[in-house]
């Protein structure tokens, strides 16, 4: 095979892993949104002097943070039911739903860890000017210590969100036809082996592209909001 | 002295006490401080002075005895905090400035969100504060981009713009280059000088001497003597006094 019929032949393939792609995308997207929610919940409850929020939130946070993402993908996949019926309508769960609900608990722990560390990393004098000046310690967190978080959680947020879409492929074990199912599938189809190391590359190369300037605003994102 | 001694005091410290763990940082503070009087707690660090400050307004609750600021009661289960808060103002040694908020926003939002207090009056009043602790041009600059001394005289003008009648001064000085210390200590002078009681923990001898009416010296949580700064600099009678100022002096 030449150089040029190995490029044709990816090119070619590249619609249809791309397709897949498509959904490592919308998994990651989803994921992300609903494990930030969970997430910002989370965070606070762990910060609540309240030992009935507390705690749980703590325990939380430890259990799906500490445990590899496939065990919870499996969980999610083989525990959560095929279909749910609501008031008489029955709306089904396709797996790449369900497995974005199982990649969504373990951000949801690392972006609660996010939030507590970014409140902690406001010095204490903060919370001490704002009681002396008659704020109760929600309008503190509300509008003298959260406003001051927001910039020093973006860049590990978007940390976050690369790890998680890197992570995604693990959805191809449970049945999900993401971007790594639908190369191997590919690559199986033309049962060539010298058409293996240039699919597989091409899906590298397609999820570094992805992340890859994700991961440099991050750091660029950083560099200016650590200056202060 | 400007006040006279009869009157009722304004703060009423009684057998205060106050434990960290095992460590008994307070054991029996009495004081009576009157409205206008200007306080001067000095002692040698880890002696509480700074932990009585903030038992004062309530930052730092109490184990043992009473403390009283006009008629709240700060001890009380069912203390109003807002009420005492607005009665009672402090500044930091590390000033403690909101970051993200431009200086005017520092001055001016507590008494528009805490005592809901109409925003156009409070902005106004801030502006005429920072005028008078001479930064009339930095309303708009964020804290950050303000030398030291700049940005404790906006912590004083934070204080004052929620209008207290007390304010506490915990070592606002102690955190600034030698330049910026006279800057800052004037500005306090004008604090007291409108009328305001003024209690401050301070290691400036020479400011307290010169604009304290009363000076309490604290050692190892107790208060060893207190006398006007007259007789205090001069006549001391208690041996750690002594030895306390013949370092200090």
């Amino acid at each position: 095979m030449t150089a040029s019929q190995v490029v044709s032949t990816v090119v070619e393939w590249m619609p249809f892993i791309l397709r897949g792609f498509g959904l490592n995308i919308l998994m990651s997207v989803l994921a992300i949104l609903i494990g930030t929610a969970l997430g910002i919940f989370l965070g606070l409850g762990q910060l609540s002097r309240l030992r009935l929020v507390g705690a749980p939130s703590r325990l939380a946070t430890q259990l799906f943070r500490n445990a590899p993402w496939l065990v919870l993908l499996f969980y999610c996949i083989f525990l959560m039911p095929y279909q749910v019926n609501i008031g008489g309508m029955t709306i089904v769960l396709p797996s790449w739903l369900r497995a974005t609900i199982g990649f969504s608990f373990p951000v949801a722990a690392n972006f609660s860890e996010i939030v507590r560390g970014a409140v902690n990393s406001v010095p204490h004098g903060q919370w001490e000017a704002a009681e002396a000046l008659g704020y109760s310690r929600r309008a503190t967190l509300f509008r003298i210590v959260l406003p001051q978080c927001i910039s020093r959680m973006i860049p590990p947020w978007m940390n976050l969100y690369a790890l998680l879409l890197t992570a995604t492929p693990l959805s191809m074990i449970v049945g999900v036809e993401e971007a790594l199912g639908r190369t191997q599938a590919a690559v199986q189809a033309q049962a060539n082996a010298a058409m293996l190391l240039p699919m597989y590359l091409a899906l590298l190369a397609l999820f570094f592209f992805y992340t890859w300037p994700i991961n440099r605003l991050s750091r660029a994102l950083e560099g200016r909001f650590g200056t202060k | 002295m400007s006040v006279s001694p009869s009157s009722a005091p304004l703060i009423a410290l009684r057998g205060v006490r106050k434990s960290f763990g095992h460590l008994e940082v307070l054991r029996g503070i009495d004081m009576d401080i009157r409205k206008g009087e200007v306080v001067a707690i000095i002692g040698p660090s880890g002696s509480g002075k700074s932990t009585i400050l903030r038992t004062i307004n309530g930052l730092t609750p109490i184990n043992e005895g009473s403390i009283r600021v006009g008629d709240i009661e700060v001890g009380d289960p069912k203390l109003d905090k807002v009420k005492l808060r607005h009665r009672v103002g402090m500044v930091f040694q590390q000033y403690n400035l909101f970051p993200h908020r431009t200086v005017l926003q520092n001055v001016a939002m507590a008494p528009i969100q805490v005592l809901k207090e109409p925003r156009e009056q409070v902005e106004e009043r801030a502006r005429r504060l920072l005028a008078e602790m001479r930064l009339p041009d930095k309303a708009d600059a964020y804290p950050g981009e303000l030398s030291g001394g700049q940005q404790q005289r906006v912590a004083i003008a934070r204080a004052l713009c929620m209008e207290p009648e007390v304010i506490l001064f915990d070592e606002v000085t102690a955190a600034l280059d030698p330049e910026m210390v006279k800057e800052v200590l004037s500005a306090v002078r004008k604090v007291a000088e409108d009328g305001v009681t003024c209690i401050l923990v301070t290691h400036e001898m020479g400011f307290a001497r010169e604009a304290a009416d009363h000076i309490y010296f604290t050692d190892r949580g107790v208060i060893v003597e207190h006398a006007p700064p007259q007789t205090f600099f001069t006549e001391a009678s208690d041996p750690r006094t002594k030895e306390f100022l013949s370092k200090v002096l």
